[in-house]
């Protein structure tokens, strides 16, 4: 194993601590996570205690990480269905009696602190799609694909009418991965895609104003310079402003005379390619390469059918958090509030990622224990 | 596992790491698309970017625009602004705040006050550039920092626009104040959709006029193109686009006349509203007390705020919109109304007074001793019979009750210009079962409605709705939605948007009834009730006294425990219009333990009329005298 506990520990409860960690995978997210750190501590000139924060959510995540990396995948199948369930009702409650901000419901109150249910949606959901293939694992028909997209649209039409449109579409990818990787026909996924772009006309109806004009702004950010073109215009130029080597780190101008809104979170990879620019862009890119490699490869290698769709989701969630940040920030894809993961600060997204990271780890760990 | 599953397993496997190499695929040519999309930006396009950026020196710096003016209807400045110096720092950048302050504080003065003001406005606001420590510098104050400034990184001083209330307390209640933008406000405005005009406002509309207009009041925010060094401090301006001023807000309000009605109350507590019969339009607007709302301006100091706040005169509640009060028997003339409208009186009836009502065994009482004998129903409204109006509600019924005077915007929102106006209680079967929870609490007993007739029970209004019934009596039935502002001058187009009355309805009444009810309340004014505080008054004159019992109507807050029996004591009520023929003011007076109507509410009432028909003013203290009536009065 690549971890080493401090040294000072018996050699017997360091085997322990590590049992179930994936060194890999526990590289590139930290490696992710140290780029992270470096970039928010520039990003927060005015506010270093930024970074500590982050740092003690580092800990929380990980604790948890290594938390779930004990349990094994059969174990986890049986949290599904309440998770999924729980998460269901949780929305409804939120439709229901939500706390409003930004004129968007997507706050619960518990006691003391606010919750974001839709965010536990991002692993509920495939887990519970995952669950219901593995049992119909024997004789998949299209009446199961027809359920598994009924149990997808249920929370994802939820968030979507908070209105929370980019949770939406991720909690959406996430069940969208299950169901493509558990095997519906190339004819089915056609029909579907067809059938999701035609939805794309009354969706539009639905959505609102600010939402729209979102996507009316990426056309031609220039529109509205001073509102929603604003985040664009000056993410891309601090983009394009980094050039090949980037301007350093800590001389971002962009950064430093706080041209970029929202840099601590979702914007926080304009500050990264402002500072180390295209070879640090193509670093970024290949540290998040090796690690949705890894979990592909984690999940080629499942056991059970259910560990299989699970880990390939689970990856490609990864992936879609990462595509749809950096194509937001570099004016390819409408701005909506996904964080760079592993790099973006923030407490609830990091302790998701590492979740997410705990069950790889589970999954790769468990992968004989059941076929022998 | 039999070789055929064992078969399909594999087939299945394949199938699955087949799926794993698409996507993986796909994630490779995503990711070649992005770094397409950085290589085009940060190579082919850098050259552009970077000059983009060296441009991106040039900052755009909002200018706030000056806030509108609120005028009287007259054009007496209510609400101006001033300009002063302020000292502020920026919390982002500075170390040790509390040294800086302390280190200040030897060059300016800065009391306790501005240090606890300063610290409750660093955790309340979000966002703030720059917070200020000591508003209004002197000259002096200002060279002193000016000569230091280097020892202070982070601090400066900014010339500010500061808003101004003229008048003080009085008034305070129409025209409200401004505070610092905070949490919530923020997500107001971005609920609006506005929040890049509020680009560079700090201050915001939160109470009154100041927050029901705020969107005119604000203004459109300007911009300037600073060029900015390294260090993100301006060297020089190079283009400018000025702010637009807010809009002025002219009333309909005559600030004289408030003033009248206001040194009226003295000290007591209570509420006044006089409306224009034929508009809608709001001519006084008294909350008594007030509160002095230049102290919220620049942050209220913790202590000032809790004084406000705790006080249990309660300063801060409007009490002409959310005040609720039992009507008494200022309720009496919409019953005979409705009695006459419904058919279930004529304006020949009468009764035997016995000074009672009795009803299931109990007896009602008349509030005076013995009754008032052979009363019509003329006398019953003049001389504000109780027994009258025992009988006939008992007659009426809850529903028709209920029915009539919810046509007169009774229990119901008058949709006045501000914010915060409370429901008050129209009594009825509905009312109650939504009202209470167990089963024998829901149910109405015939015994209620009788209370009713005489405006106690479960009726609770605020004194605009009684303004308001009133105007609409006073006009015949058409009924205006009351309102303050009377226009509002545009700065951008230059044009002078005119508020129209809204005619809320037309409420269908007999013109004979109408007539014959105006007559019995000139009759109060003339030789009943109200003839004490109006027989001498040179106009003609509609009232009805009102005396409404405190104890056993417990829809308000909690008194202090050691005040309980003087703030026990009746609320004292009195609703006129006038003149008669052609009613130009109708309003509506409480004050709160005022005992008698006609004792303390009439001649304010009196006093308000004096000055808005007669143009007289009233010699000091005449109110306070007229106050000390005897007794005995009946009500």
């Amino acid at each position: 194993m690549a971890l080493e506990i401090a040294g000072i520990s018996p050699r017997r409860l360091a085997a322990r601590m590590v049992a179930g960690i994936d060194g890999p995978l526990l590289a590139l997210s930290l490696a992710l996570v140290a780029l992270g750190l470096a970039t928010l501590f520039s990003a927060s000139f005015e506010n270093p205690g930024r970074v500590s924060a982050q740092l003690a959510n580092l800990a929380v995540a990980l604790t948890a990480m290594w938390l779930v990396a004990q349990i094994p995948p059969q174990t986890l199948m049986r949290f599904a269905v309440p998770a999924y369930l729980c998460g269901v009702a949780l929305l409804i409650a939120v439709a229901l009696a939500g706390d409003v901000v930004n004129g968007a419901r997507r706050w619960l109150h518990l006691g003391v602190t606010r919750f974001q249910p839709s965010e536990m949606m991002k692993l509920a959901l495939p887990l519970m799609l995952a669950w219901y293939f593995h049992r119909n694992e024997a004789d998949l028909r299209l009446r199961d694909f027809a359920i598994a997209t009924l149990l997808l649209a249920v929370p994802v039409l939820l968030i979507a009418r908070q209105p929370d449109l980019g949770t939406a579409v991720l909690v959406a990818a996430a069940g969208c991965y299950v169901i493509f990787f558990a095997g519906v026909g190339w004819k089915v996924l056609a029909a579907l895609g067809v059938l999701g772009l035609a939805s794309l006309v009354p969706l539009w109806g639905m959505l609102h104003d600010y939402q729209r004009r979102r996507i009316l702004t990426l056309i031609d950010p220039t529109q509205d310079p001073l509102g929603a073109g604003y985040h664009t215009i000056q993410s891309t130029i601090a983009v394009g402003s980094g050039g090949l080597t980037g301007k350093g780190w800590l001389h971002g101008t962009q950064t430093h005379l706080e041209f970029i809104p929202e840099r601590h979170t979702d914007f926080i990879f304009a500050v990264f390619s402002e500072e180390f620019g295209l070879i640090g862009n193509a670093a970024l890119l290949v540290l998040y390469t090796l690690l949705i490699a890894r979990g592909l490869m984690i999940a080629a290698n499942a056991a059970t059918f259910f560990a299989r769709l699970v880990a390939a989701s689970i990856t490609l969630i990864f992936f879609t958090y990462a595509f749809v940040n950096m194509g937001m920030v570099s004016g390819i894809l409408p701005v909506v509030g996904v964080p760079l993961p592993f790099l973006s600060y923030g407490g609830t997204a990091l302790m998701t990622l590492f979740i997410g990271i705990g069950i790889l780890m589970s999954i790769h760990s468990h992968r004989r224990l059941v076929q022998t | 596992m039999n070789l055929g599953e064992l078969k399909n397993h594999e087939k299945e496997l394949h199938f699955f790491q087949l799926r794993i190499g698409f996507a993986g695929f796909a994630v490779l040519a995503a990711f070649a698309l992005l770094f397409a999309r950085f290589f085009h930006l940060q190579v082919l396009q850098h050259d552009t970017y970077a000059s983009k950026a060296e441009e991106n020196r040039i900052s755009i710096v909002p200018i706030a625009p000056n806030r509108g003016l609120i005028l009287d209807r007259n054009g007496v400045v209510l609400a101006r602004n001033y300009s002063a110096y302020t000292l502020e720092i920026f919390p982002a950048r500075v170390k040790d705040l509390e040294n800086t302050i302390q280190a200040l504080a030897e060059l300016v003065e800065i009391q306790a006050k501005d240090r606890s003001r300063f610290r409750k406005l660093h955790a309340e606001v979000r966002n703030a550039e720059s917070l200020p420590i000591r508003t209004r510098l002197s000259d002096e104050e200002v060279a002193r920092f000016a000569a230091n400034r280097y020892r202070f990184p982070g601090v400066d001083i900014k010339a500010r626009l500061f808003r101004q209330y003229p008048y003080g307390d009085i008034a305070s209640h129409v025209v409200g104040y401004i505070g610092r933008i905070n949490h919530k406000d923020q997500e107001k405005l971005a609920e609006l959709e506005v929040e890049a005009n509020y680009r560079g406002t700090d201050y915001i509309g939160k109470g009154g006029l100041e927050a029901s207009y705020q969107q005119e009041l604000h203004g459109t925010t300007g911009f300037e193109q600073v060029e900015i060094d390294a260090g993100g401090r301006g060297i020089r301006t190079l283009a400018r686009t000025p702010a637009q001023a807010g809009n002025n807000v002219t009333l309909t309000l005559d600030i004289r006349l408030q003033e009248i009605a206001e040194a009226a109350f003295g000290r007591r507590r209570g509420a006044l509203v006089a409306l224009e019969p034929a508009t809608g339009g709001v001519l006084a607007f008294v909350s008594k007390p007030g509160f002095d709302p230049n102290l919220f301006v620049d942050g209220i100091d913790p202590a000032s705020w809790a004084e406000l706040n705790n006080s249990p005169d309660r300063p801060l509640t409007n009490r002409a919109i959310a005040g609720i009060y039992p009507p008494g028997s200022t309720f009496k003339p919409y019953m005979a109304m409705a009695a006459l409208e419904l058919g279930k009186r004529t304006q020949k009836s009468a009764i035997n007074d016995p000074g009672y009502f009795e009803f299931g065994g109990r007896r009602f009482r008349d509030s005076k001793k013995g009754g008032h004998g052979h009363v019509d129903l003329y006398n019953s409204i003049v001389k504000s019979s109780d027994t009258f109006y025992y009988q006939l509600a008992n007659d009426m019924g809850i529903d028709a009750i209920a029915g009539f005077m919810g046509k007169f915007g009774f229990g119901a929102k008058t949709g006045i210009d501000l914010e915060g106006e409370a429901l008050g209680v129209l009594p009825s079967p509905e009312w109650k079962h939504k009202r209470f929870r167990r089963p024998e609490q829901q149910k109405w007993y015939a015994g209620e409605t009788i209370s009713i007739g005489i405006g106690q029970g479960y009726n609770a209004y605020t004194p605009i709705q009684l303004a308001m019934a009133l105007a609409t009596l006073a006009a015949n039935g058409d009924m205006y939605r009351p309102h303050l502002a009377s226009y509002i001058d545009d700065q951008r187009t230059g044009e002078r948007r005119h508020i129209q009355p809204a005619l809320v309805r037309r409420v269908a009444l007999n013109p004979d009834n109408v007539e014959f009810v105006k007559r019995a309340m000139a009759g109060v004014n003339r030789e009943g009730t109200g003839a004490r505080a109006f027989g001498s008054a040179e106009y003609t004159s509609g009232g009805k006294t009102g005396t409404a019992q405190v104890i056993g109507m417990k829809q308000g807050e909690k008194y202090d425990e050691a005040k309980v029996s003087e703030r026990h004591r009746d609320h004292s009520l009195f609703i006129v219009f006038a003149p008669v023929e052609n009613p130009r003011i109708a309003l509506a007076v409480i004050v709160e333990n005022g005992g008698f109507g006609a004792r303390a509410a009439a001649p304010i009432a009196r006093t308000v009329l004096d000055y808005y028909l007669l143009g007289k003013v009233p010699a000091d203290d005449s109110a306070g005298a007229a106050a000390n009536g005897d007794e005995e009065e009946s009500d």
